[in-house]
């Protein structure tokens, strides 16, 4: 792949709580553990898919990852700065080498600001060039997505889905980001636009060389996209490996049940029962020891007391193709 | 007999801009005990046939310009206002994909279940607890005496949807439609509900018309396959010959724009370029014709019949395709 090893950005045992507020006087009676001790790393020039279901954290990760959330601890390193306890004036800096793109293209694009508008807006932020030179990299920023320079003056609501979804990286590129966060960004799309906006990230990372953080529900998709994967389930990461391997090799429990949960396209390879039972329980409330336990076909009495680590799987690899797993029977199952 | 067959059916919407022809001439059968997929991209029609089945689109803006919708030989489209009832919600029962479309917030589970075991066999109130009870089970939920008692808000997303299934399942329907109900839910959840949809199915021998745009789910669940496109049909066959050997290039289009399994990582995802002609004043010839990528690869002689006739669905090969020059074997996008 294009990635050449260096990590571009290192979470070190990231928590983000948010307090739950109850009783007569409203007070704090607990937390919301979104995310529960992250640590990840990212090299530099590769997509890693970040993926998991609803609730368990993946975009708070984002989220505080580009300090839009303020982590409650741990530390995240962008090219060795700490962008964790950064100071505005940094922060500003650094957020031009992270953008982030999202899932809702309707709802993400300020309804009164003509695309131009919408695309320049970084650049006048940043004082980036003079106002000729603004209108000059939009027009080009929206060629290299695929639209025309005549889309300049037009509202967002005239364009479709997919359309949206241009705007939104034109808009993220222009500040010539190093990392593009991109929560959910083709799961509004229907399959054919789908395909379309995918092509279009892949093109421009290896065009700009770019590096993406792709958080998504949909590990079809993911499989596509990414050259790393990180799974994640309440709050922390349960695994992480090259793509590859994390489909051929599947470690945890709870990453073989994900993937023998997405329906195939193909009538032949149908599934007879559900892979797992139950759901999954709150990030309030959650269960002792590993995470997964109460729903695990594998758990041990031991697995309710034990928080399992995340360490080298069975046949890891070194480097950047290190495959991790957080499951005290991962060398038995 | 079949048990359901609708046949040239129109349904239009009165909008600013002028009658949008949401459904332009459908025509389709389902045979009881067997499950029809309807699929096809946002804006198809699939939603407006399926509710147009109870007679829930609302009118206005909607209207029923003709055709005509049979089930058990009683068309429907003809029965008077206060004969619907004895169809809705007993031989036909439907399922969304927000369970909230069904479910009343203000009413616990138990009235709710409980009114409709009144209605439909005026079961008191004792025996109907205890068939909700048993019904609430059957689908998956436990201590499903406690559940009764709650608000549907104090459910999770999958326990609401399969509180709503059970709810469509107590009046024991002919045909059962589902509109999208695992859309919202996450992988391993929609997994847990198809297997329980179809081991409904399976016991009670109801038919199901299944609306998604999921190619997994369709190829999960289905026996027949009907794929809609700008308000038509254009392809109908069974399961196993839509995967296989699809003959209208929409849906061959359609099926190879999905990532594969096990491809080269970042490869070029073919796509079906353009957007969707607008069903305001839709094209007098093919409706696919301007994105074809089969069309494009004929000599221009036979290219003129795409852009002069309207294609009607016909037999062809064991199915029935709407496709002057349907796709032969070997031939790809």
């Amino acid at each position: 792949m294009s990635a050449n090893g260096a990590a571009l950005l290192r979470v070190e045992d990231l928590k983000k709580y948010y307090p739950v507020r109850g009783g007569v006087f409203g007070g704090k009676i607990g937390d919301v553990r979104a995310v529960d001790g992250v640590n990840l790393t990212v090299t530099e020039g590769e997509t890693l898919g970040l993926v998991g279901e609803s609730g368990c954290g993946k975009s708070t990760l984002g989220r505080t990852v580009m300090r839009l959330e303020d982590p409650t601890s741990g530390r995240v390193f962008f090219e060795g700065k700490d962008i964790a306890s950064a100071s505005k004036a940094e922060l500003f800096t650094l957020r031009g080498d992270i953008q982030m793109i999202f899932q809702d293209p309707y709802s993400s694009l300020n309804p009164r600001m003509t695309v131009g508008e919408i695309v320049r807006e970084p650049l006048l932020v940043h004082k980036i060039g003079t106002k000729a030179e603004q209108i000059e990299k939009v027009r080009a920023l929206l060629e290299t997505v695929g639209l025309t320079g005549e889309m300049l003056e037009r509202y967002p609501h005239e364009f479709s889905g997919g359309q949206r979804q241009r705007i939104g990286l034109a808009r993220a590129l222009a500040l010539d980001p190093k990392l593009v966060i991109a929560d959910e960004p083709v799961s509004a799309l229907d399959v054919s636009v789908r395909s379309q906006v995918l092509n279009l990230m892949v093109r421009l990372q290896r065009e700009r060389h770019l590096t993406y953080i792709f958080i998504s529900h949909d590990l079809s998709v993911v499989e596509h996209i990414s050259d790393t994967i990180a799974i994640m389930y309440l709050g922390r990461i349960v695994e992480k490996g090259p793509t590859d391997r994390i489909f051929k090799k599947p470690s945890h429990p709870y990453t073989r049940a994900l993937i023998a949960a997405i329906p195939v396209p193909d009538p032949q390879q149908r599934h007879e029962t559900a892979p797992v039972k139950g759901e999954a329980p709150s990030p309030v409330n959650p269960p002792s020891g590993c995470p997964f336990h109460p729903r695990c076909p594998y758990a041990i009495p031991a697995c309710s007391e034990i928080v399992p680590p995340l360490e080298p799987a069975p046949g890891s690899e070194g480097g950047t193709r290190e495959h991790l797993s957080a499951c005290i029977r991962k060398n038995e199952i | 007999m079949p048990l359901l067959e609708i046949d040239n059916l129109k349904v239009a919407f009165d909008t600013e801009a002028g009658l949008v022809q949401a459904v332009d001439g459908v025509s389709l059968s389902l045979d009881k005990g067997r499950t029809l997929g309807l699929v096809g991209e946002s804006g198809c029609g699939k939603s407006v046939t399926a509710t147009s089945i109870l007679r829930l689109v609302p009118s206005p803006p909607g209207k029923y310009l003709g055709g005509r919708i049979l089930f058990n030989g009683t068309d429907i489209l003809k029965l008077k206002a206060d004969e619907l009832p004895k169809i809705r919600g007993k031989d036909i029962a439907m399922i969304f994909q927000d369970p909230m479309t069904s479910l009343n917030p203000i009413f616990t589970i138990e009235k709710q279940l409980g009114e409709v075991l009144k209605l439909r066999f005026g079961m008191d109130k004792e025996a109907a607890r205890a068939r909700s009870t048993e019904m609430l089970t059957t689908v998956g939920i436990p201590d499903a005496a406690t559940r009764l008692t709650n608000y549907p808000h104090e459910l999770s997303g999958g326990q609401k949807q399969r509180v709503m299934i059970a709810m469509a399942l107590l009046t024991e329907p002919q045909l059962l439609i589902a509109d999208e109900p695992t859309t919202a839910l996450d992988v391993t959840i929609q997994a847990q509900i198809l297997e329980l949809i179809r081991s409904l199915q399976k016991r009670t021998g109801c038919a199901v018309l299944f609306i998604t745009h999921d190619m997994g789910v369709v190829a999960e669940m289905c026996d027949d396959v009907a794929v809609m496109y700008a308000g038509r049909i254009v392809e109908q066959d069974d399961v196993y010959d839509i995967f296989k050997r699809s003959r209208h290039p929409y849906t061959r289009g359609l099926l190879r724009s999905l990532p594969q399994k096990g491809a080269p990582k970042k490869m070029e995802l073919p796509t079906i370029e353009g957007v969707v002609p607008s069903l305001l004043n839709p094209p007098t010839f093919c409706r696919f014709a301007d994105r074809c990528w089969k069309r494009k690869r004929l000599p221009e002689s036979e290219q003129r019949k795409c852009f002069s006739e309207d294609p009607l669905l016909r037999p062809y090969e064991g199915g029935l395709v709407a496709c002057h020059w349907p796709v032969h074997e070997g031939e790809e996008p």
